[in-house]
């Protein structure tokens, strides 16, 4: 770890500023994953700029009917909170898939968002990794990769972004809010805040340097059965295999996300239409194009098998 | 105490103590954090400077240049350890790879470095400043690729052949030949290898966490080149090691190195990332098993041959050892075959030998009885033996085999498992049972101790055995308590030191009989002093309640010591009685899976394990081995594996998210069953070894409770939804 300098934020607006004056300045706030990050020197900020004292962890009812999710807000609570639970059920059950009871804790909902990939090339300070050493090439790609992209990915990175919950936001059409240094505001769709690796994997988000945010929104409640079915090897504390986040309505129709397959939660609006006629044809659609390895082909008959078994336990 | 011929009636048949379940006596230092670990040890070594180790980011090859000038210059740095200025040093006879690489390199994160420094963060960030420019060679790292090439171990005693198994074989009417992989494994046991080195002079203390004391006492001086009288060694607590501390490694040694090199002590803990590759693993095997059998379920012909792969001078993952004991059958052939890999050294753990073997076996007999139309339990009834089927005038000292599984069938419930593979169904999960029989040697070796008894009647007892988390206190204590008739409460017990008597030490499931072995042995000893100070015909002499008495004369121990204390040394030694009997332990495990019918998921549902293993000496840490050992079982079949980088050479999942073992999670509900054995040919104690029983066999349970579950056959471990799931049912 290299020395680094720590400041308290004041203000969403004064910590963006912070940030945004040192290039090698980052945000703190749960610290799950950066720490960890630092220990291995895969991250090196020179500055943390701890927003922990924002005030953004309260859970608000917006003026459309949906929720605003403080960027603060822990993922144990945000899981717990009743409106959650009776009216955004897939988010609640993607948060309790994830990590344990004391990463739940810790981590907050701005923090899962922005959680780097688990690829173990990308841990190994000793490998070749385009996103962590732009340039220096991708150990993944030929070797060891059942965790790993099937679709999305690049010639120059496979790896897969790790969050659960990203993947339940993505299927409830949440945005971001942020603030920039200059004060200024905007919202970003899920959808467009994690970008394809392509050959700049080492570009993950659509965030500038020093860009803060600060809620989630959700869009007034979508009904239906959520479901949110994480696969993995092991009962518990582990990355999906592959997971589906499920919105069935009574009428068939609906709205699904894949975590544990590509770079991003996966989502292709387009296969939706396809609900009606079943999981083979909404997966078919939701990964064509998917360019697995032979470590990880088998995600692509687990997809249509989970997505199957989820749409028929929302058929009850 | 030699002991040569079988055990009689002696003061441990009271069972005053021994074999009551008994808490452990070190329990309340481990759950108040009280119990001082390896690297904590401030308490001794208040001055310790931090060491990094860095390691080889190649596999194979030399280092070409190695800069140091900014690391030496970081804040805090005291001294940098390279093979090019630690001087000459040796190679301990358990090391087969050396532990401070360069400029030869022979394995991924071998050792190149130890950075030290004032702090552990600042060790840490000058460690990232160490540049190194390699010359990288090619290597072998496909253990199927090299198998062609693999030749027989050089020890010579690999292959055994018994009649005529290629005759036996082509003549049987039902037959098997399959073949089963295991994949590497690693110990990721909860505490790193740590140590903390401290010079006085030219003698060199370490506290460390190992598991064999004397082993690594001689290998540290050995690569040091020092006489080893001049190195002590302190481990009285272990978090865990499962084979991968029985050996001197590398934070020993760069720790020794580090503190020499800055002129003041300094500790070492493996850090995480690096441990995996760093140290030794579980060797992967490709395992080829023929059975042949008559129709009524007799087995006529059994063969089965393993191969492995190791860096030269290693030696082979012994697979094939049970299968020349666990059944009947006229015609037999083993052997071992080694190939040269350059992945990381591979050697013990957690039950080296059997637990893989028995994984490959276990499933063979599984598919063998379904060809037979029998019931898995009952062909293995069936072929049961009570000699060694290779060598039939030498009989099991003790082998009750067939009430494991009798009695492991009636109480899981056995009789309601549905033959027929894929046709239980609970919900969205497809069930199915799953049985193997357990099997590992007892291993005989020998073990001192030393115990004195003060003026206070407190008897201490000081052996250099170890307790890895496996309650080697509470029995020694037991022992020592039994022997000498007086309570828990006044027994002291000391382990792990190195000016103790060398013990068996932690390993092989022979800890528990050895060393309480040992302990009696030094007892029987001190009785004998006790006696022979009151005047007393020590055979007659009887110590019970605090007291020694004979005829109707009875003296308080603490008086009979008097203020000086009475001490005695002695170990146990055995003669021939492993040679004319084989001694093993028996089980059998009971398995109950489910498995996704859409994702194939494997989840455990409930385990049984019966186990015969002698005396259990304190049925509350036996159990707890044997559960321990039942969920490394659940590790082995369901998840663990180490992904090996075939062109760069290494294990590429080494921390404890890419590595998977069971989490609570996975392991609902366990049971043990002890069954009420003594075996007067092991020792005086007649308790034999069963941590590492606990473990074999479990993974093959498991295996065959999916088959049963699903109808699908995994040969290759670990059984993961991704070999199921082209077979399994229509979703929806």
């Amino acid at each position: 770890m290299r020395p680094f300098t720590y400041e308290r934020a004041t203000s969403p607006a004064a910590a963006a500023a912070a940030v945004e004056r040192n290039p090698g300045a980052r945000f703190i706030a749960g610290g799950t994953n950066l720490l960890d990050l630092m220990k291995l020197e895969i991250e090196t900020p020179v500055q943390l700029v701890d927003v922990n004292g924002l005030k953004l962890d309260s859970v608000e009812p917006t003026p459309d009917g949906g929720l605003r999710i403080g960027a603060l807000v822990r993922n144990t609570d945000l899981a717990a909170d009743p409106r959650v639970r009776r009216d955004y059920g897939v988010l609640s059950r993607a948060l309790l898939a994830g990590a344990s009871g004391q990463l739940r804790n810790k981590a907050t909902t701005a923090g899962n968002l922005l959680q780097r990939t688990r690829c173990p090339y990308f841990y190994d300070t000793g490998q070749p990794c385009n996103k962590r050493q732009p340039g220096s090439g991708c150990a993944a790609i030929g070797g060891f990769s059942r965790q790993l992209a099937v679709i999305g990915g690049s010639d120059a990175c496979i790896a897969t972004h790790p969050s659960d919950m990203a993947v339940a936001m993505r299927a409830l059409d949440a945005t971001v809010e942020t603030v920039r240094p200059d004060g200024a505001v905007r919202t970003i769709p899920v959808a467009d805040l994690h970008r394809l690796p392509g050959d700049t994997p080492q570009i993950e988000t659509a965030l500038e340097h020093g860009e803060l945010i600060t809620a989630v929104a959700l869009p007034k409640p979508a009904g239906g059965a959520q479901i949110y079915r994480k696969v993995r090897d092991r009962a518990s504390y582990a990355f999906a295999l592959v997971s589906v986040a499920a919105i069935v309505q009574p009428d068939g129709s609906g709205r699904v996300a894949l975590g544990g397959v590509a770079p991003k939660p996966w989502r292709v609006e387009a296969a939706e239409a396809e609900m009606p006629r079943g999981a083979k044809a909404v997966a078919a659609r939701l990964l064509a194009g998917a360019k697995p390895t032979d470590d990880n082909a088998f995600k692509l008959p687990l997809v249509e098998r989970t997505l199957g078994a989820v749409l028929a336990e929302a058929k009850g | 105490m030699k002991f040569d011929t079988p055990a009689t009636t002696n003061p441990i048949d009271r069972l005053a103590v021994v074999g009551k379940p008994t808490p452990r006596i070190d329990g309340p230092l481990k759950t108040t954090g009280t119990a001082p670990y390896a690297y904590e040890r401030q308490d001794a070594v208040p001055d310790a400077a931090y060491g990094y180790v860095v390691g080889s980011s190649i596999a194979k090859g030399r280092i070409a240049a190695m800069d140091l000038a900014d690391a030496r210059a970081a804040p805090g740095v005291l001294a940098i350890v390279t093979a090019g200025n630690a001087g000459k040093l040796g190679k301990g006879e358990k090391n087969t790879a050396t532990l401070l690489g360069g400029p030869e390199i022979e394995h991924y994160h071998q050792a190149i470095a130890l950075v030290v420094a004032e702090s552990f963060e600042q060790a840490r960030a000058a460690a990232t400043l160490v540049r190194v420019t390699y010359d990288r060679a090619g290597g072998a790292f496909d253990l199927a690729r090299a198998k062609d090439g693999a030749t027989k171990p050089e020890d010579g005693a690999s292959d055994s052949e018994v009649g005529d198994f290629a005759g036996a074989f082509a003549a049987a009417p039902v037959t098997l030949d399959e073949t089963y992989t295991t994949p590497d494994q690693t110990h990721a046991m909860m505490e790193p290898h740590a140590t903390i080195a401290a010079w006085d002079g030219d003698r060199l203390t370490v506290w460390l966490s190992n598991q064999m004391i004397a082993w690594t006492t001689g290998d540290l001086a050995r690569t040091l080149n020092m006489p080893k009288e001049k190195v002590r060694l302190i481990s009285p607590f272990v978090g865990g090691g499962f084979g991968g501390k029985l050996f001197l490694r590398a934070d020993t040694l760069l720790a020794a190195l580090g503190a020499r090199a800055a002129g003041r002590p300094v500790k070492v803990a493996l850090q995480r990332p690096l441990m995996t590759n760093n140290t030794t693993h579980r060797p992967a095997t490709i395992q080829r098993i023929r059975i042949g059998a008559e129709r009524d379920g007799a087995i006529t012909a059994i063969a089965h041959e393993s191969w492995s792969g190791n860096l030269p001078g290693g030696d082979p993952e012994t697979a094939v050892d049970q299968t020349k004991l666990l059944y009947a059958g006229a015609n037999r052939l083993t052997a071992l075959r080694l190939a040269r890999l350059d992945l990381p050294e591979g050697n013990a753990m957690r039950a080296p030998g059997e637990a893989p073997g028995m994984m490959a076996l276990e499933i063979a007999m599984d598919e063998m009885a379904e060809k037979l139309g029998l019931d898995p339990v009952e062909f293995r009834v069936r072929n049961d033996t009570q000699v060694d089927p290779g060598k039939p005038d030498r009989p099991f000292s003790r082998r009750q085999l067939v009430e494991c599984l009798r009695q492991g069938a009636d109480r899981f419930g056995w009789a309601r498992r549905n033959p027929r593979p894929g046709e239980s169904r609970d919900g969205r999960w497809l069930t199915g049972l799953g049985v193997a029989a357990a099997f590992r040697n007892n291993l005989l070796t020998r073990s001192a101790a030393r115990v004195r008894l003060d003026g206070r009647g407190v008897v201490t007892v000081e052996t250099d055995m170890t307790d890895i988390g496996t309650g080697s206190y509470t029995i020694i204590a037991q022992t020592a308590a039994e022997m000498m008739g007086v309570g828990l409460d006044r027994v002291t017990v000391r382990l792990g030191d190195s000016s103790f008597p060398a013990s068996a030490g932690s390993g092989g499931q022979w800890g528990a009989n050895n060393s309480t072995a040992g302990v009696y042995a030094a007892c029987v000893k001190l009785r004998e002093a006790v006696a022979g100070k009151l005047g007393f015909n020590s055979a007659d002499a009887v110590f019970a309640d605090g007291q020694v008495r004979a005829g109707n004369r009875g003296v308080p121990l603490a008086e009979a010591a008097g203020e000086d204390g009475l001490a005695a040394e002695d170990g146990i030694e055995y003669g021939d009685l492993d040679k004319r009997y084989q001694q093993s332990t028996f089980g059998a495990h009971f398995v109950e899976v489910g498995v996704d019918a859409a994702t194939a998921e494997i989840r455990v549902r409930r385990m049984l394990a019966v186990c015969a293993a002698g005396r259990i000496l304190n049925p509350l840490s036996a159990r707890s081995q044997v559960i321990g050992a039942m969920t490394m079982g659940v590790g082995a079949a369901l998840m663990e594996e180490l992904a090996v980088d075939r062109r760069a050479g290494f294990f590429v999942n080494h921390d404890l998210a890419g590595y998977e073992v069971p989490v609570h999670a996975d392991i609902p509900h366990q049971e043990v069953i002890f069954l009420d054995e003594t075996d007067p040919i092991s020792s005086p104690m007649k308790a034999k070894g069963v941590g590492e029983l606990g473990l074999c066999g479990v993974g093959a349970a498991i295996a065959n409770a999916v088959y049963n579950a699903t109808g699908v056959r995994v040969r290759d471990y670990p059984v993961t939804l991704d070999k199921l799931l082209d077979r399994m049912p229509e979703v929806g």
